[in-house]
Parts: structure tokens; sequence; C-alpha cells
């Protein structure tokens, strides 16, 4: 008799709900099918688009990196680097205030997941076209923007590190009558350093990506020179900017794997 | 009884170190603000401008309620179709990269198209697909399928890697053909990762189309540009509310569908 009975790995309101998820997710997905506007002669015509748009970029024209990508590409660097150090800045109070364990004030929980949230909200070329109507275009803008958008990521993530940290040490410096200055730099900081680092370096990668970008809307660093070709149709030197782009990119990305294997 | 002293080290010694590096770092600061021409009184000339600019963009205005909302499904479909595309390639590109169950010949080209697809902001490939396919909404999808794949393709791998190899090598035992251990062995461990790391790359994909348009890709970004260069800067303000609170809604379900799966 035990034989007929039926296994089941999940009861009937799981599998409603995940029914139910499918079901929506396959409306939705029919639904943007057949109001989407794609014009099909265009996608017939990627292919011999592609092939020209590749055909123009070759051969790439490295004679102009001297003259005009070296100078830019720094200043790129340069944008990531002070934009992910203003936001370290801002982001440990943001994050301190957004650990319920650090700080108990809920309407100052509040107030920094707001601030964390709408960081993130908001795409990185959209803080950079509010900050050009701001600051007028340039490196300024730039740098702002690198450092207002990363400080949802960077204080999201340090906020819950510091929620996970152990209530140990704290409790140890808090019956030895630390003021809470201590308490933070001796019990919390050394719990939280690498995890904080960690994120310091994972952001700053990001942020490469983005400075080389942001220039597209008058943000300064290498989208200035790669929007200016783009426009003069150069794409020889467009191909020379993308090669560039490519290069730091990679390079940041193995920098930040090498050291963050060192540091955790 | 001995009395002989120990030295401990001290409990909250200097790290001289570290000390060192802050110094740099602040050296740095200072080398890199004179370098990048950013100075005090041009923030400060920013600030005036920016309580100017605050000032136009209140209050929000949402007379043109109906372009917004257009514009912002677009952004929506556009986000939809290219999950779907980019997942659904994803699959085969991750497993491709897995080098616990692939031979090296085969991870290596797989790893390389994601590393490309990775390295490139979407914005860059958005202009190239507005180049190659025109503008609208078919570049946009184009552009978040191949970021998808750059982003979903890697951790299918990784998670792939993690796997315990012993369902695996039973299934072989017991002679299963290779797509057999993939759907008996393989994908009942890492299905709940591959479900959160689609709903997040929907999430993601979401927040990139509101801003692919700014270069002619499709969605609401076209017209937030637009706005911009009118100065139109309350209808700025209501495209900007619009964004944040569709992606609100979008976390919120996100963080449902997860739930729904665990």
């Amino acid at each position: 008799m035990s034989a007929d009975r039926i296994w089941q790995r999940f009861t009937p309101a799981e599998r409603m709900a995940r029914f139910v998820v499918f079901l929506v997710a396959a409306i939705l997905l029919a639904w943007s099918f057949r109001t989407v506007e794609i014009i099909p002669e265009f996608l017939m015509d990627a292919p011999e688009q592609v092939a020209d748009l590749f055909k123009r970029m070759w051969p790439v024209d490295y004679a102009y990196y001297e003259r005009g990508v070296h100078a830019v590409l720094i200043e790129t660097l340069h944008i990531a680097t002070l934009g992910t150090i203003m936001t370290l800045g801002i982001a440990i109070p943001v994050g301190i205030m957004a650990a319920s364990n650090v700080c108990r004030v809920p309407a100052l929980n509040w107030l920094a997941t707001f601030i964390l949230v709408s960081s993130r909200s908001v795409n990185t070329l959209v803080w950079a076209l509010l900050f050009v109507a701001v600051f007028g275009p340039g490196t300024l803008a730039g740098t702002v923007t690198i450092a207002v958008r990363s400080i949802g990521f960077v204080g999201k993530l340090f906020g819950e590190a510091l929620e996970e940290s152990a209530p140990g040490p704290i409790e140890a410096l808090r019956a030895a009558g630390a003021p809470w200055i201590s308490v933070f730099l001796k019990g919390y900081w050394p719990q939280v350093s690498p995890a904080f680092w960690g994120i310091a370096l994972f952001r700053w990668d990001i942020n490469v990506r983005e400075s080389s970008v942001i220039g597209l809307v008058g943000a300064g660093g290498i989208g200035m020179a790669l929007d200016e070709a783009l426009n003069l149709f150069h794409w020889d030197r467009v191909a020379l900017i993308l090669v560039c782009i490519f290069a730091v990119v990679v390079i940041a990305e193995v920098f930040v794997t090498h050291i963050r294997k060192r540091i955790i | 009884m001995s009395t002989a002293t120990v030295a401990r080290p001290a409990p909250f010694a200097v790290n001289w170190w570290a000390r060192f590096g802050y110094l740099l770092a602040v050296l740095y600061c200072l080398y890199a603000l004179s370098i990048l021409d950013i100075s005090w009184d041009r923030l400060l000339a920013g600030m005036d401008n920016g309580a100017r600019f605050l000032g136009a963009m209140f209050p929000p205005e949402f007379k043109r309620w109906k372009l917004l909302v257009d514009n912002l499904l677009e952004s929506l479909q556009i986000a939809l179709i290219s999950s779907l595309f980019g997942v659904l390639i994803s699959l085969p590109v991750g497993l491709c990269a897995s080098r616990n169950l692939m031979p090296d010949w085969l991870t290596w080209p797989a790893r390389a198209f994601i590393a490309v697809c990775r390295s490139f902001h979407p914005v860059i490939f958005a202009i190239l697909f507005v180049k190659a396919v025109g503008f609208g909404p078919l570049a946009g999808i184009l552009t978040l399928i191949f970021a998808s794949i750059g982003f979903v393709a890697k951790l299918f791998a990784e998670a792939i890697e993690e796997i315990s190899l012993k369902p695996v090598e039973a299934a072989r035992a017991a002679g299963a053909p290779f797509l057999s251990v993939l759907t008996f062995a393989v994908l009942p461990q890492v299905l709940n990762r591959f479900i959160g790391f689609s709903t997040y790359q929907v999430d993601s994909n979401l927040r990139n189309s509101t801003m692919i348009g700014i270069v002619g890709a499709g969605g609401i970004g076209g017209t937030l540009a637009a706005a911009f260069q009118r100065f139109d800067y309350s209808f700025v303000c209501a495209i900007l509310l619009a964004i944040i609170a569709l992606i609100m809604v979008s976390e919120y379900v996100a963080v449902r569908v997860k739930g729904v799966f665990q």
C-alpha cells in the first residue's frame, strides 16, 4: 500500500505560485512581442550594415592614440579613481546609518535606505546628464556622477557587512566602557575592513567601465573622444577608442581580482 | 613561581602601513583634483546652478503622461524580450564555458566571448547596434541581449563549476547520454540559482533599458534626453520619478518571485 503513495516535492500552494509566475511571464512576453515596434527591413539589413561597420573600422587608426586618446584615457582613470574615493567618504556614514545593529534609530535607517535606493535606481548616464546640467560639461560633472552613483552600491554592501559582524567584540568593548568611536574603530572596523576594501575595489572596477561612457553626454573622459569620433564618422578612430577601453577594462579587472585574492 | 614577563604585542598597535596608505590616498586626491581642474569655486558655482536647476524641476509636470507611459512601456518590452533571449543564449554559452564539464578547446572561446560582452558598457553596444539596425527598440533589444550574456552566462558557468560531480558520475556510470546527464545530474543542482540570476538580470535590463534611449536605442531614455535638450526640466523630473517608481516596483516583484522559488 505504501508503494502507491505519490511523493511530491512541493505543496499545491507552491506549485500554484510557480505556475502563476510562469504564466505571468509568458503573458508579459507575448504582449511585448506583439506590441514592440520593430521594423523587419532593418533586421534583414543588419548583417550588411555590420559588415560595412567593420570594414570602416579597419584598419584601426593607431597613429591617433598619441594625439587624441592618451590624455583622455588617463583622465578617465582619474575620474574613476577620484570618484570612487569620494564615494567611500560618503558611503561609510550612509552605510553605518543603514546598518540597523549599529544605528538604532529607525528614522535614520529609512533615510539611509532612501539615499541608497535613489542612488542606485537612477542610471549612471542619467546622473551624468543631471550633473552636466548642474556643473557644465567637463570632468567635475563626471567625477561627481561616479561618486553619487556608487554610493548606493558601496553603502548597501558596507551596511550589510556591518549587520553581519559578530556582536562579541562589540559587547566586550562596550562593557569596558569604550566610547562609540572606539567601539566602531576597534570593534566593527577590523571585522568589516576586508569586505569594505573588497567592495571598494570592485566598485572601482565598475567605475572604470562607467567613466568610459559618461563622456558621451559631456561628462569628461574618453567618452568625449568617442562621441567626437562617432559624430565625425571616423570609424577607424572609434575602433581605436574601443580597443583602448577594452584593454583598460581588462587590465583593471585583472588588477582588482589579483588584489582581492590577497586581502580576502 | 617564575615572574618572567611575557612580551605581548600591543592590542591596539598602530598600523603604519595603513596610515602610509591613507596619506598616499590623500596626496593622490590632491594631485587628481589639480589635474582634473576641480576646485572649490567651481563646486560652489555648481551648487548655485544646481539650486536653480532643482527649482526648475519642481513641480514635476505630468501633462504629457501619455508619451511618458508609452515610452516606459517600450522600455519594459525591451527589457523583457532581451532578458528572454539573453537567458536562452546564456544557457548554452555558460555550459560551454564551465571547465568541469567541457573540454578546454570549447571553454576558451566561450570565455572570450563572455569577456567581450562584459567589458563593454551597454551604451557602447547600443551605439554600435544603432548604427547596425537603425534607431528604435530593436537596437535596444540587441544591446541588452549582449549585456545579459556577459553577466548571466558568466554566473551560469560559475554555478555549474561549483556543482557536486557525484550525481554526474553516477549518471555517466549508468550509461546516461550527455543530455540526460545535463537534465538529471546538472540542472537540478543549479536551477534555483539560474532563476535567481535571471530575475536579477530582468531587473538590471530594466534599469539599462531606461538609459540606452539616450543614444537612440528606444525606450524612455530618448524622451529623457530630448527633454534635457529642450531644458524642459519639470518634464525631466516627471520622467525620473516614473523611472524610479518602475524600478522600485520591479525590485519588489523580483523579491517576491525569488521567494516563490526559494
